[in-house]
């Protein structure tokens, strides 16, 4: 049990790495479905046994982040019709060891906030807080709208993998809190990428500079 | 002995078949029928019959190339262990061996392309040398971290690993190195997405153009100590993602080919779903191996 | 009465998309929002109404914001259906059962004693007013909505995080998690400090995003400036308070549980950041609704610092959040009269607004004397009381600072607000048939009153509310 949940926040972890390495968005869009989808995978391992709150998890993670949003930004991402380039604010190169930086720096350092059990402290937390910082430097060096959305999401996984810990504690809250970051996702993905396509017939956030100071 | 006999008919006789398991799955991919799986050994024995045709500004060198090669990389087929069987050759140290064993095979290699003194393959010949620069670090984190793991500075001892199977807490850095040695074996072997071997246009090639000269016998040595290197690379990498045994000699060695194979079918499909990477990205590609290995170690030592 | 306060305006905005006539519609507005006052005042005053189940309680600091939320609502009500009078060519359907449904969400951060409800409910307010912010339907209104939600929802997923370690800080001590705000204050010296300090961290960016603290304050001024005036006004003064709010509950949380020390330095330092951030872009600035929105910074700033301060400062800060609403209200209001009749916010075009719009100029100009802390209006009095808390705290390092960037921001902001006030209209600017009517200026004076009435004199049922809200701060000490 316990070493396949270690195998698979590995690949999480080795999946945040290629998201920031590649340089096509439609690559970087089903990298993030397949983390989502090994996510929902998680919940059904961290506790000795499987309770209803962590079934809805697995399901909601394969459900939404495996299929439902991939698909909504492929298709938003077909009908965009910009450049499937990622064109990062720093390079592919320098964005990956910066990422694989910040994961190294949270495994060395995880454990000095001492967690409830071993499980916890040697994958669960490192790997949720890295892919965190891997969402967010997402978030930062990407221009195109649908990358930072992306960022988002992986941001939202590495929250996903901390409320697994949780789920069995305050199972309400986290299912309420992930479903409804989830939610706003879907949200700001469907509704602003199309908003902002047809009125700047371009997703590329540097387009959206008219506000500035 | 009789381990010692079938590792070696094997490392012999098998590289070649491996070639023509991706081929087939690359055609099958691809809709087509595909050459027949014996199609290398064909090839081969095409090649050794042929005569050479050697180019005036060539030197000894260029004739040494394929043939220190060919040792090189037979040699470092001895100190592998196949399945749950030991090699022949084994100490403490010869990890180190084994690495520079390919660093050997990759000099000439590449002397023997420089001695040609033709423009492309010397350009060949330093995209070779870029790329082991990061792919070589790769492979010693690996190793590092399987030798921290194990205490042990063997090929043996280390890619057995304990009795027991692995604790718990080494899965997390098993897989990383694992896939972290899968890119560098696909680089070692120059296939798709470093580099694509069917390929004919040399600006695009890494290894095929270093070899653009070699003709007859020496090209046939030079295609079959690639597919030797594959197998090699391949049973290191098997230790860590199928690392089973069932006890039977005979079980354990049907079980090694076929996990063999399979890995040949796993390295067809990818070629077949992946387009080969543009040059300069390659070395993302493998720095991404080299986090992987030495992350792996970190989250070793930490 | 927790259940009937957070529905009856969600209901009523369900409601507001039912109704087809787009004159009638806006008339829901003061209608739910009189409803609301009323039952908010019968819920502050009535204690034995101030619990629903352990999840929905109105404790003291939650009265006050509900007050303050209330009160600026009713007053926004009455501004918005005079201000969708001249907008009759666009649906106000969404815009209606938005901010219906935005004051219900808003009452419920006011009454969730559960820190998981309160997340969702800050989340629900980023939900219910992006749409608010798009009314206009032009390109600058599309960029401003797109930084709002991802600045907006990162921070918000932050705050999540945060939530998630002040859970899991129960753990490492052998307590079961919970979130519940009398359990964590009771568990709250026995949790876990390193979790506690991330958490807490990692609130004070997520609720902080939503405040606008400096640096994550982008999204700020390019919501607020293309938003309508309305809807900035509800924002600045209802959304923020309510984020204050919810960052209130962490730090009384971190207070408890002995981490004092900690938990100053930081706010200390955002605080007086925010100030800093503020003053300076405020300098030069030409547009002068997004001169409000870093102001609306800095006065974020302000209850950050008055926080870190802590202790003789409490009282201030609390009063802060109330002046600053109220004013807030005054400011954003008239801005939007003024934008309305300019038909643009640069100061470039906007001058002599007295001439054009007395009532408005005059309100504007009131409203900026009251804002950067000038006698004898209500932000004086706690602007006042805080730099005392300073002083007694003995920390005159941070007074002096806090002194020295409210200077620069009354500078910055007058230059630009005098710009617009004074002088002539320009002959380049059309004119427009946009005067004040009624609804447009009467909500403006009544909250320009009560900022007067806090400077001069703070009623005694108020004043009792907000000591309460200190005491229930400093409690179990």
């Amino acid at each position: 049990m316990i070493e396949l949940l270690n195998a698979l926040l590995v690949i999480v972890l080795v999946l945040n790495l290629f998201a920031l390495g590649n340089s096509r968005i439609l690559s970087v869009i089903r990298i993030v479905a397949v983390q989502g989808a090994l996510l929902g995978v998680i919940p059904l391992l961290v506790h000795e046994r499987i309770t209803t709150p962590a079934l809805i998890a697995a399901v909601a993670a394969i459900g939404l982040k495996g299929i439902a949003i991939p698909a909504i930004m492929i298709r938003s991402l077909r009908a965009a019709e910009i450049k499937r380039e990622v064109e990062p604010l720093v390079g592919l190169l320098p964005s990956i060891i910066l990422g694989a930086l910040a994961t190294a720096v949270v495994l060395l350092f995880s454990r000095k906030l001492g967690a409830a059990s071993e499980a916890a402290s040697n994958m669960i937390i490192p790997a949720s807080i890295s892919t965190v910082l891997v969402g967010f430097i997402l978030l930062i060096t990407r221009f195109k709208a649908l990358s930072q959305v992306l960022g988002y999401l992986v941001l939202e996984n590495g929250i996903f993998i901390f409320g697994m810990l949780l789920i069995e504690a305050i199972p309400l809250v986290v299912e309420m809190g992930l479903l409804l970051d989830l939610f706003v996702g879907i949200f700001v993905i469907s509704i602003i990428t199309n908003h902002i396509n047809q009125a700047f017939s371009s997703m590329d956030t540097r387009e959206l500079v008219s506000l500035k100071e | 002995m009789i381990d010692t006999v079938v590792h070696l008919l094997l490392l012999l006789l098998l590289p070649p078949l491996l070639l023509g398991v991706i081929n087939k799955t690359k055609a099958l991919f691809a809709g087509r029928v595909g050459a027949p799986f014996l199609q290398s050994y064909y090839d081969l024995w095409k090649l050794f019959r042929k005569g050479m045709v050697f180019s005036s500004a060539t030197t000894w060198i260029f004739r040494a190339g394929p043939l220190v090669t060919f040792a090189a990389v037979l040699m470092a087929g001895l100190l592998v262990p196949l399945g749950p069987f030991d090699a022949p050759v084994a100490f403490a140290g010869d990890l180190i061996l084994f690495a520079y064993l390919f660093g050997l095979a990759r000099f000439f290699t590449t002397a023997a392309a420089l001695d040609t003194g033709s423009a492309f393959e010397g350009m060949g010949a330093a995209r070779e040398v870029t790329f082991s620069c990061l792919s070589e670090p790769a492979l010693f984190f690996g190793f590092l971290v399987l030798a921290k793991q194990y205490g042990s500075l063997s090929l043996t001892g280390m890619l057995h690993g304990p009795a027991g199977g692995m604790p718990a807490s080494v899965v997390a850095p098993i897989v990383l190195v694992a896939i972290g040695l899968f890119i560098v074996m696909l680089a070692e072997t120059c296939r798709i997405p470093v580099d694509d071997p069917n390929t004919h246009l040399e600006l695009t090639m890494i290894h095929e153009v270093m070899v653009l000269d070699h003709s007859g016998p020496l090209l046939g040595t030079v295609l079959y100590s690639a597919s030797i290197r594959l197998f090699v690379l391949g049973s290191v990498l098997l230790h860590l993602v199928a690392p089973f045994q069932f006890g039977d000699p005979l079980l354990d060695w049907l079980a090694f080919v076929a996990e063999l194979l399979a890995l040949s079918v796993a390295i067809g499909v990818i070629e077949s779903i992946m387009a080969r990477l543009r040059m300069r990205r390659v070395p993302y590609l493998l720095t991404g191996a080299l986090l992987l290995c030495g992350s792996g170690f970190i989250l070793l030592v930490r | 009465m927790g259940f009937v306060l957070i529905l009856m305006p969600i209901l009523m905005g369900g409601l507001a998309a039912a109704v087809p006539s787009n004159r009638l519609r806006p008339w829901l507005l003061p209608l739910t929002a009189m409803a609301h006052s009323a039952l908010s005042i019968l819920a502050i005053s009535n204690p034995e109404l101030g619990s629903s189940g352990q999840w929905l309680v109105l404790d003291p600091p939650g009265k006050l914001i509900l007050l303050v939320v209330s009160a600026l609502f009713l007053a926004c009500s009455f501004y918005s259906v005079g201000y969708l009078k001249h907008r009759m060519e666009r649906s106000n359907r969404i815009f209606v059962a938005c901010l219906l449904v935005f004051l219900g969400v808003m009452s419920l951060v006011t009454w969730a004693h559960h820190l998981g409800l309160m997340w969702v409910a800050i989340e629900a307010t980023t939900l219910s007013t992006a749409p608010l912010i798009y009314f206009n339907r032009s390109k600058r209104s599309i960029e401003a909505t797109w930084k709002y939600l991802l600045v907006g929802s990162v921070g918000i997923a932050l705050a999540l995080l945060g939530t998630f370690f002040l859970a899991y800080s129960a753990l490492p001590a052998g307590l079961t998690p919970s979130l519940t705000y009398s359990e964590l204050l009771q568990n709250a010296p026995q949790l876990s400090k390193s979790w506690l300090r991330a958490a807490f961290v990692l609130l004070l960016i997520g609720y902080g995003t939503k405040m606008g603290l400096a640096p994550m304050h982008t999204w700020k001024p390019d919501a607020y400036g293309e938003a309508p005036g309305v809807v900035g006004a509800v924002l600045a003064g209802g959304v923020t308070s309510c984020a204050f709010l919810a960052f209130l509950r962490i730090y009384h949380v971190c207070i408890v549980a002995g981490e004092a020390a900690f938990v100053s330095r930081l706010l200390l330092f955002m605080g007086l950041f925010s100030m800093a951030v503020a003053g300076l872009f405020m300098i030069g600035q030409r547009d002068f609704k997004r001169m409000l929105a870093y102001s609306s910074v800095e006065h974020m700033g302000i209850l950050m610092a008055g926080l870190g301060i802590g202790g003789p400062a409490l009282f201030g800060t609390m009063l802060h959040v109330v002046t600053n609403g109220a004013t807030k209200g005054v400011l954003f209001l008239s801005a939007g009269n003024i934008h309305r009749a300019y038909e643009s916010k640069s100061t470039e075009l906007v001058r002599g607004a007295m001439r054009r719009l007395p009532l408005s100029g005059a309100l504007f100009l009131a409203g900026f004397l009251a804002i950067t802390g000038s006698p004898p209006f209500g932000p004086f009095v706690s602007e006042f009381a805080i730099l005392n808390g300073a002083f007694d705290a003995g920390r005159y390092l941070v007074a002096g600072l806090f002194l020295l960037f409210l200077l620069v921001v009354f500078v910055g902001m007058g230059k630009t607000v005098l710009k617009v006030v004074q002088g002539r209209v320009p002959s380049e600017v059309q004119d427009t048939p946009y005067r004040d009517g009624i609804l447009t200026a009467a909500p403006i004076l009544a909250l320009m009153a009560v900022v007067l009435l806090l400077g001069l004199y703070i009623p005694a049922p108020l004043g009792r509310l907000l000591r309460e809200a200190v005491a229930f701060l400093e409690l179990p000490k």
